[in-house]
């Protein structure tokens, strides 16, 4: 805790150079020459995929042969930017990464405060869910088949799968890290267990529980071209699968790349939120 | 259980507290017994780790007897209760919750319309002159305001007793004489039993009506004298001569009579967490 001035001054503490550190990777605040920097790191990566690409390098272990080059990869984005499927494509993933996701911060928010809370719940839950967490998406495709009636619950499911420890793992650790102090002195002042849960542990953990869903909600991306294997027509991960059947290598990078802007852009809409419902973080908190 | 008068009066009987896994266990105070009529000021001096917290923290509920009988007003103390309020050293306040939402905590406990409990707090933060903070997140305030919003978040249930624990510890000097001036200021104006948890002799007897000084682990009562100067007290106290004979006494009953090692501060949750999340000990 850092020290104070004289009290009697009202004078209040000034911690926003130490917020701006905290956040250093977010672009907004950055001075203008670091963004520059970075800006000239993302034009130096697409130089070098042309370079690669249009030369047609082959090295033996790796071969750029059948590798697009930006401006091929642009045109087909171009193209399918007026295409009247890429709405199909972009509104099936949406709905399949919401809907395991969704269920994924419900189900890891309610066992993390459970394992985090209870010694009978940690130990009856966490062996099983050590078990299951190294199992990789790719791996619940078969079972997810003969387990869900459709397959678009399988999908839902497979990116649930992502999502879910992420969520679990961070909700648990800030449960965890909820100080006994507060605990205490909110038994004191008259809290039984649930209001502790409400008042104390849930906005304590809340932090961390949203670094769990931003993290989460890129890996329930991550996994959507694995779940996506399974569909019969839409999503942007069948796009990219369905274009590497059809030979049409361009399209592989524009789903590639549709992935992980969109995979990033959730993320930082559910930071966003998350800063939304914990005010009291920004304004100079420590925690 | 008949009705008791709400005096605040303790009554500690053969208590001993042992803390510890099995084989590690060992005694941390042994038989304190004591006596705390309504609306007295008690400090409780001792050298750090002698234990005094952790019957603080067995009067707050947050620790068992491992012998013996604590009560208040006749009633036993059998868990935390906000008519036993506690004060702790630092980091208490919920940092999610503004300075009045945190003050208007043991109301909303008790089911109290938020109108209500809101103009109860705003009060109650006037009492300790941080009405115009109202609306800050605690992190926004010094460490001596922190513990002012402590003060009026715990008075607002209007405890029988008011336990604190080192509660000035954590202040510089100048910030420390304030607080001391200001609680002597509250109390006197709601009239609570007070038992202060202190390690600081002139605190002690700034403050105090009585003072009990503990001896190192396991804790006994040393002494418990009366401070008999008059009140409201002014801080050329510490510089009278009757002051001074009092803590020559304290420090001559202070001072360690073998070599020890300096024991590790306890808490009024018992011994510090061993896992490493940054709370200082």
């Amino acid at each position: 805790m850092s020290a104070s001035a004289i009290d009697a001054s009202g004078a209040v503490l000034d911690r926003d150079t130490k917020v701006a550190r905290a956040r250093s990777w977010a672009w907004d605040r950055l001075p203008l020459g670091r963004i520059a920097l970075r800006a000239a790191a993302l034009a130096a990566s697409l130089v070098i995929w042309h370079l690669l690409a249009s030369s047609r390098l082959d090295l033996g272990l790796v071969t750029f042969r059948n590798v697009p080059t930006p401006a091929e990869a642009a045109r087909a984005a171009w193209a399918l930017l007026h295409s009247p499927k890429l709405a199909a494509h972009l509104g099936a993933s949406l709905a399949r990464v919401l809907a395991g996701f969704l269920a994924a911060f419900a189900v890891g928010v309610g066992l993390g405060l459970a394992i985090g809370r209870s010694r009978l719940a940690r130990d009856l839950l966490l062996p099983p869910l050590e078990v299951l967490r190294p199992i990789p998406a790719v791996a619940w495709i078969p079972l997810a088949i003969l387990m869900f009636p459709s397959s678009e619950l399988s999908m839902a499911f497979i990116t649930f799968t992502g999502a879910l420890f992420p969520i679990l793992l961070n909700t648990v650790h800030g449960v965890e890290a909820v100080n006994s102090r507060l605990v205490a002195a909110a038994r004191s002042l008259g809290a039984g267990n649930g209001a502790i849960l409400r008042e104390v542990i849930l906005p304590g953990a809340a932090p961390s529980i949203i670094t769990g869903a931003a993290i989460g909600m890129g890996t329930a991306w991550f996994c959507l071209v694995t779940a996506e294997m399974i569909s019969g027509q839409y999503g942007i991960g069948y796009f990219t699968w369905e274009s590497y059947t059809l030979q049409n290598y361009d399209d592989i990078v524009v789903g590639m790349l549709l992935i992980g802007l969109l995979g990033m852009g959730s993320s930082l809409l559910v930071r966003r939120l998350g800063a939304l419902a914990t005010p009291w973080t920004g304004a100079g908190a420590k925690r | 259980m008949s009705e008791t008068a709400r005096e605040g009066r303790i009554t500690i009987t053969d208590a001993a507290i042992r803390l510890g896994q099995r084989g590690a266990a060992f005694d941390v105070i042994e038989d304190v017994s004591l006596t705390i009529p309504g609306r007295q000021f008690v400090c409780l001096l001792g050298p750090s780790g002698c234990g005094k917290s952790t019957l603080l923290g067995a009067l707050a509920g947050h620790l068992a007897l491992s012998r013996g009988r604590v009560a208040v007003d006749g009633k036993p103390v059998d868990g935390p209760h906000p008519e036993r309020g506690i004060v702790f050293q630092q980091h208490t306040l919920f940092p999610w919750k503004s300075v009045v939402d945190n003050v208007a905590f043991g109301l909303k406990m008790k089911g109290i319309a938020t109108a209500e409990r809101l103009a109860q707090a705003r009060d109650y933060l006037a009492l300790v002159g941080l009405d115009a903070f109202a609306d800050r997140y605690p992190a926004e305030l010094s460490g001596g305001m922190q513990q002012r919003v402590e003060i009026a978040r715990v008075l607002i249930n209007q405890p029988r007793v008011l336990l604190m624990d080192e509660p000035f510890g954590a202040l510089d000097a100048q910030t420390r004489q304030t607080m001391q001036e200001l609680l002597l200021d509250v109390w006197a104006r709601l009239p609570t039993t007070v038992l202060f948890v202190t390690h600081d002799i002139d605190e002690a007897l700034f403050l105090a009506d009585r003072v009990l000084v503990m001896s190192p682990r396991p804790g006994r009562i040393l002494d418990d004298f009366p401070v008999p100067f008059d009140r409201p007290r002014h801080r050329d106290l510490v510089v009278d001569p009757s002051f001074a004979r009092l803590k020559h006494h304290c420090l001559d009953l202070l001072r360690p009579r073998r070599k020890t090692h300096p024991l590790p501060r306890l808490t009024p949750l018992g011994l510090p967490p061993q896992t490493a999340s940054g709370i200082p000990a």
